[in-house]
């Protein structure tokens, strides 16, 4: 009997506590709209995860404190609530169902990286709870149908498939060889496929096509195969330990090739860990502080970067940039909205076309956005050794001269 | 399938020059590891993560302006205390008991420690610049990073200290009386306590500067360790226990395998294969051992 009462007072206990919370977290209370986020604060991805948390934080700040959200000629602000899904996809699918089953968040900010956003998609889109995501590139995102899913960001495979281009023209319109090392995630498999698109569409000739491991520290192997076949352009795309190994393995093995391209150079701070040996390397990047796009709230990149820097104390990387532009997507669709209802603001998001300071936003029908271009940059070292990002491509953009070839270690 | 190695004989030179270098640096850690277990009976789990804290150790000395070359000395010396302290808080607790209790407390802290340097140090890859340059054998074909030939003859450094050390002190004796019969070493009045502790703290500092040659050399991260668990497991359970000219042998050989296997299958089958040939060792010499079974019988 005893054991009864005390289940009876637990069971009690747990209904009271759930519908406390409930009540004290649907969508929209008083003034405010919550916005839920399942977002990786431990676990492999903490750094990118902070990354991710600062960039919605600064936004969510800026837009409350320049006015907030109208809509129905009431004005609401902006709240986060946040889980953390320790980098594990299960989790994140989990948590995803508790922001909005539990806590009633009937709208969503994606979490960071492709894998942790694959399974946080079909949750979102099996209860019609719109996500604006800035962290997931991966392509396969983009072609399941979903329907409540918007990437701020360019999908992966126009990563580096613009470095392959840039080789042509500077080939004088000749096809290239190239030499492709790529870690077998999805993010980087997507890569590699854009890349495969810009060589078939170049004429040019792959020679190499190596894939990485996970626990990738080591790539002298592929290397080697690129001294032996001297290619003419190298593409390697394996997080911020292939950009690492690839620079470090690159300078002690001097390795001579005229174009270097790679992915997560700015995570990696590349410039900061090799110095002068990182010099040349041509980097994808989704935003740069020096691209001239402009808004109401963040100006433009360089004030942006300012501002993210007084506050967080370090320059923004293009993840912070891409997840504060996220909240900007969001408010101007709740305003052209006019409503809290899922699927007017659904639709409002699928009409969205406008400028902000992280670039033009236009979503496709399948979520990504196609209205702004990757950009390559390149790191440039001045004779004092400090290093340096500049914008090399698309030449719109171009805050520098790209140098190609890449001089010889000999010459160095 | 890739048969470029065999094409070209600088190549192939190449494979094996690397593959010493880097097996000798896996030997280090696999002498650490058939050390404590010939002494305590412990499979270490947490053997790759403690290699890692040794990185660590090593690149926190390198962002603070020291040369990381300096983490060979530095490292161990802090990870000997580690070591004795995991001893005293865990490991001297189980350390009598079955091997399967073991390994789980040693998985244990091998999670823990994971978390832990991920939690201090972040998520984020790094590694330490030593700036020694490189050396062009044959004609320029065949380079060779100077950190690996440095990592390489560090290694074998502590290796000869260590066999030394064991040979000639007072404690090294009691390691190796308390590995043959720790009971008939307690009667004769050993501290095996102490010996444990002692025998563990070497070789978490022999992880340590494992560790750092591997900051210098490639790269660290909260969430590396396992493979290096693995590696000095295969080379210690081919080489056996209390081996050392076998240990060696195994993990250069082990270093050749991998590079040979990364050429011909590709990087992403590097640690892969390193899997496989466990299984495959541990397949054989279960077929072995059941054979001598049969005469026994």
């Amino acid at each position: 009997m005893r054991l009864n009462k005390i289940i009876l007072s637990f069971v009690s206990a747990l209904v009271i506590l759930f519908s406390t919370s409930v009540a004290s977290f649907a969508k929209v209370v008083g003034d405010k709209i919550i916005l839920g986020a399942a977002i990786s604060l431990t676990g492999k991805y903490s750094s990118n995860g902070v990354h991710t948390q600062n960039g919605y934080n600064m936004a969510v700040d800026r837009i409350n404190s320049m006015g907030g959200v109208k809509v129905g000629g009431k004005t609401y602000k902006f709240d986060i609530i946040y889980y953390d899904d320790e980098s594990n996809p299960k989790r994140a699918a989990q948590l995803a169902e508790r922001l909005i089953s539990q806590d009633g968040v009937e709208f969503m900010l994606g979490p960071y990286s492709s894998g942790l956003t694959k399974a946080i998609a079909p949750v979102t889109e099996k209860y019609g709870v719109p996500m604006v995501e800035a962290n997931g590139a991966s392509r396969s995102l983009f072609t399941k149908g979903y329907k409540y899913l918007f990437a701020v960001l360019a999908p992966a495979n126009l990563y580096l498939d613009v470095a392959i281009d840039l080789a042509v023209e500077k080939n004088n319109g000749k096809p290239v060889t190239v030499a492709m090392a790529f870690e077998q995630d999805a993010f980087s498999q997507d890569v590699r496929l854009g890349v495969l698109d810009a060589i078939k569409r170049t004429g040019s000739k792959k020679v190499i096509d190596d894939k990485l491991p996970k626990e990738l520290n080591d790539m002298a192997a592929t290397l080697v195969k690129v001294k032996q076949m001297k290619p003419d352009v190298l593409v390697v795309s394996g997080h911020t330990k292939g950009a690492l190994t690839a620079i470090r393995q690159i300078a002690e093995m001097k390795v001579d090739v005229p174009m270097l391209a790679m992915t997560h150079c700015d995570a990696a701070k590349l410039s900061k860990q090799h110095g002068k040996n990182s010099q040349y390397a041509l980097c994808a990047s989704q935003w740069h502080k020096t691209l001239t796009y402009k808004d109401n709230f963040f100006k433009d990149g360089m004030t942006y970067a300012a501002d993210f820097e007084k506050e967080f104390g370090y320059d923004p990387p293009y993840q912070s940039a891409e997840s504060s532009a996220a909240l900007l997507v969001f408010k101007d669709a709740f305003e052209r909205a006019n409503s809290f209802d899922q699927k007017k603001v659904r639709d409002a998001l699928a009409a969205t076309n406008m400028q902000t300071f992280y670039g033009n936003i236009k979503f496709a029908p399948g979520g990504q956005n196609v209205d702004k271009p990757m950009v390559l940059f390149q790191v440039m070292c001045d004779d004092s050794g400090k290093c340096e990002n500049k914008v090399v491509a698309p030449t719109k953009w171009a805050s520098a001269k790209l140098i190609h070839p890449v001089p010889k270690w000999s010459e160095r | 399938m890739d048969f470029m190695v065999f094409q070209y004989p600088m190549i192939t030179v190449q494979a094996c020059l690397d593959g010493i270098l880097l097996g000798i640096l896996f030997a280090l850690i696999a002498y650490g590891m058939a050390l404590q277990w010939g002494v305590m009976n412990i499979i270490n789990i947490a053997q790759g993560d403690l290699v890692i804290l040794g990185g660590y150790i090593a690149y926190f000395m390198y962002l603070y302006g020291i040369h990381p070359a300096w983490g060979v000395i530095v490292a161990p010396v802090i990870m000997y205390f580690l070591g004795v302290l995991i001893y005293k808080l865990v490991i001297n607790k189980v350390v009598d008991r079955d091997l399967f209790i073991s390994i789980l407390a040693t998985f244990g802290i091998s999670i823990l420690f994971m978390q832990l340097m991920n939690f201090a140090f972040g998520a984020d890859v790094v590694l330490a610049n030593s700036d020694y340059g490189t050396t062009m054998l044959f004609n320029n074909n065949v380079v060779l990073p100077n950190s690996k030939l440095f990592s390489a003859f560090i290694s074998i450094l502590f290796a000869i200290c260590l066999v030394i050390y064991m040979k000639k002190s007072k404690l090294g004796r009691a390691i190796r009386a308390t590995a043959q019969n720790a009971r008939a070493a307690k009667i004769l009045g050993v501290d095996t306590e102490k010996v444990y502790a002692a025998t563990f703290g070497i070789n978490a500092a022999l992880c340590g500067v494992a560790g750092a040659l591997i900051s210098i050399t490639f790269t660290i991260h909260p969430y590396m360790g396992l493979p290096y668990t693995i590696r000095s497991f295969m080379i210690v359970i081919v080489a056996g226990l209390g081996n050392l000219p076998g240990v060696a042998m195994s993990g250069m050989g082990l270093g050749v395998f991998e590079e040979f296997a990364d050429y011909i299958l590709g990087t992403e089958f590097r640690i892969g294969s390193v899997f496989l040939l466990l299984v495959l060792i541990l397949v054989y010499r279960r077929f072995k051992l059941s054979r001598k079974r049969e005469y026994l019988k």
